[in-house]
């Protein structure tokens, strides 16, 4: 991106956080933009860091403000300093880091049993249930972020054809279900309330405690969804040799 | 140490999981923090050993080996024996001891350290139960009945014992400190504050709001007439912290505690200052909130005092242990 064209406001989230935001927007090269300057802060941290967080167009980053006090002069606080330190890191250009070329091709079984909402979206869009799976396994995802759930995906941006709002109240989810709300999909990794309209499930496991990287998917990735069957689904599911196939992916 | 019976919600805690909300992986962790930092710093351990946080009805304990033990937080009228015991002291325990919690003195959660800590196996380099993950603490999970979690050995203990039950160690910490009136927090305005109508600021600052039984370690819901916004612009979801006070589409309010999510996409309208995180951790649900604004400086300052205290007290108590067990030989 273009640093004279990237503006951003910097604003506290309490006196131990503090969030950079590019703009309250869900747009690629904003979201680009957090990846990068996400990736170069894992790398080199500001000092104080504790950690950063990433989300659509926005990066929060938590701080140790009780180390940062000595570096602080009196009558400036510790957020004003970490503000100023952030400031001068935007105004450097983001050093070019390797690019995020991961595709996934992710297996969905969109069978009704599996897809409790297919119908209710297919109907309200004037669509058939077979066009609402073209349409899903027909587009390229990014994912935005991670949040909600460990591992949870917030990928974009499904056809105008099938945007439809998320539920008033949420239901019990299973694990794996693949739900659509507005412009986002996402896939639930474990069973949990939730507020998306299901439309199929993964039999793969998207988090798995006893990895050293615990969730399959990261920021930047590109997915896409292919239709399974029933069988397929138990297959995969059951599968050590097919799901570490995906977790081994470079 | 063996559970003889489970509580309605005690897990395996330490200060948190950080570097991992990036994964959607929240850092969890005690919800006082101080409480829990005092409990350790009281038998001398690292103020990041796992702790057990208790709610009430709480467990009952049986110590399977002699053991040096701190509660800090709550006050659940906790007994060995059948014998009382203060919190915020540092108690020897001989074997086969059993420990009990009788009922709500005060506060909402209790922390039982243990010299040398619960040996529980670390998950992202934490001992923080991760229920929603099912992972972390231990086994992932609430205690049960059965369970046996181990702990590390502190050589004297037995020799000190003799024959008693316990022994209360003569000195405590001060639990008192930093306390505001009761029920008062300090907030620091979000980023979405001036969403509110001049009357819903009004509000927020004049009213107290009563606590919700729908209050968990996730969030507390409060019972606020619902307070009304200048703008229902959508908020893309992005950052927020233990504390975020987040307004929620029906005008009502709800506080993030420890085991929040990483992200959220509801107007921030506030933050509890870190200083009161501890505080909001002993109130339950039917206790009142009355939210109070201050200014960056204050809450940095206060909270720099805080971990200050903290840090003579754990100087003390190295010092008075060290002389105790001394004393001893």
């Amino acid at each position: 991106m273009d640093q004279s064209n990237l503006t951003y406001r910097i604003f506290p989230l309490g006196d131990s956080v503090i969030t950079i935001d590019f703009g309250n927007n869900i747009n690629e090269s904003l979201n680009d933009e957090v990846i990068t300057r996400f990736n170069e802060l894992q790398i080199s941290p500001v000092p104080g860091m504790i950690e950063a967080v990433p989300a659509y167009s926005s990066l929060t980053i938590y701080y140790d403000a009780v180390k940062l006090r000595n570096k602080v002069s009196s009558g400036q606080t510790v957020y004003e300093w970490m503000q100023q330190m952030l400031t001068e890191r935007l105004q450097i250009p983001p050093n070019e880091s390797e690019k995020n070329n991961r595709l996934f091709k992710i297996p969905v079984c969109y069978n009704l049993n599996f897809a409790p909402d297919i119908k209710t979206l297919a109907d309200s869009k004037n669509l058939s249930v077979e066009e609402v799976i073209q349409l899903h396994t027909s587009g390229t995802y990014k994912v935005y972020m991670l949040g909600f759930l460990p591992g949870f995906a917030y990928m974009g941006e499904v056809n105008e054809k099938m945007i439809i709002p998320r539920k008033p109240q949420p239901v019990n989810v299973e694990q794996g279900s693949v739900g659509i709300a507005g412009k986002q999909t996402g896939i639930y990794p474990l069973a949990s309330p939730g507020g998306w309209q299901i439309v199929g499930r993964t039999p793969l496991k998207l988090f798995d405690a006893a990895k050293e990287e615990p969730t399959l998917f990261k920021i930047g990735d590109k997915i896409h969804f292919f239709p399974i069957t029933e069988n397929d689904f138990y297959e995969i599911q059951n599968s050590f040799l097919l799901q570490d196939q995906y977790w081994n992916a470079e | 140490m063996k559970i003889i019976k489970a509580g309605i919600q005690d897990t395996v805690q330490d200060l948190g999981r950080y570097g991992y909300q990036h994964l959607g992986i929240n850092p969890g962790g005690v919800m006082d923090r101080f409480s829990a930092a005092m409990a350790n710093l009281l038998i001398g351990n690292n103020i990041n050993k796992a702790v057990i946080e208790l709610h009430f009805p709480a467990s009952v304990f049986m110590f399977q080996k002699p053991a040096l033990i701190a509660i800090s937080g709550a006050d659940f009228a906790p007994t060995i024996n059948g014998e009382n015991i203060p919190i915020n002291h540092p108690v020897l325990i001989n074997k086969n001891s059993i420990l009990q919690f009788h009922k709500i003195v005060k506060g909402a959660r209790a922390y039982i350290a243990v010299g040398g800590g619960f040996n529980v196996p670390a998950w992202l380099h934490s001992a923080s139960t991760h229920l929603k993950a099912k992972t972390g603490g231990y086994h992932g999970s609430a205690l049960q009945k059965e369970d046996e979690i181990q702990y590390g050995n502190v050589d004297v203990v037995s020799s000190i014992l003799g024959e008693k039950e316990f022994f209360v160690l003569p000195w405590k910490a001060d639990d008192k400190w930093g306390d505001k009136k009761d029920g008062e927090i300090l907030v620091l305005p979000g980023n979405e504050w001036s969403r509110l109508t001049e009357a819903a600021k009004e509000s927020f600052t004049m009213t107290s709001f009563v606590i919700t039984n729908q209050s968990d370690r996730m969030g507390y819901r409060l019972n606020n007439l619902p307070l009304p916004v200048i703008t229902r612009e959508e908020i893309i979801s992005s950052g927020v912290s233990f504390g975020t006070v987040q307004l929620l589409p029906d005008g009502k309010l709800i506080v993030l505690m420890a085991d929040h999510q990483t992200t959220g996409g509801y107007p921030r309208i506030a933050h509890v200052i870190s200083v009161h995180h501890s505080k909001l951790a002993q109130m339950k649900a039917g206790d009142k909130i009355h939210f109070l604004l201050t200014d960056q400086q204050t809450a940095e300052n206060l909270f720099i005092k805080q971990q200050q205290h903290l840090q003579h007290l754990r100087n003390a108590c190295k010092f008075r242990l060290e002389e105790f067990l001394c004393a001893q030989h």
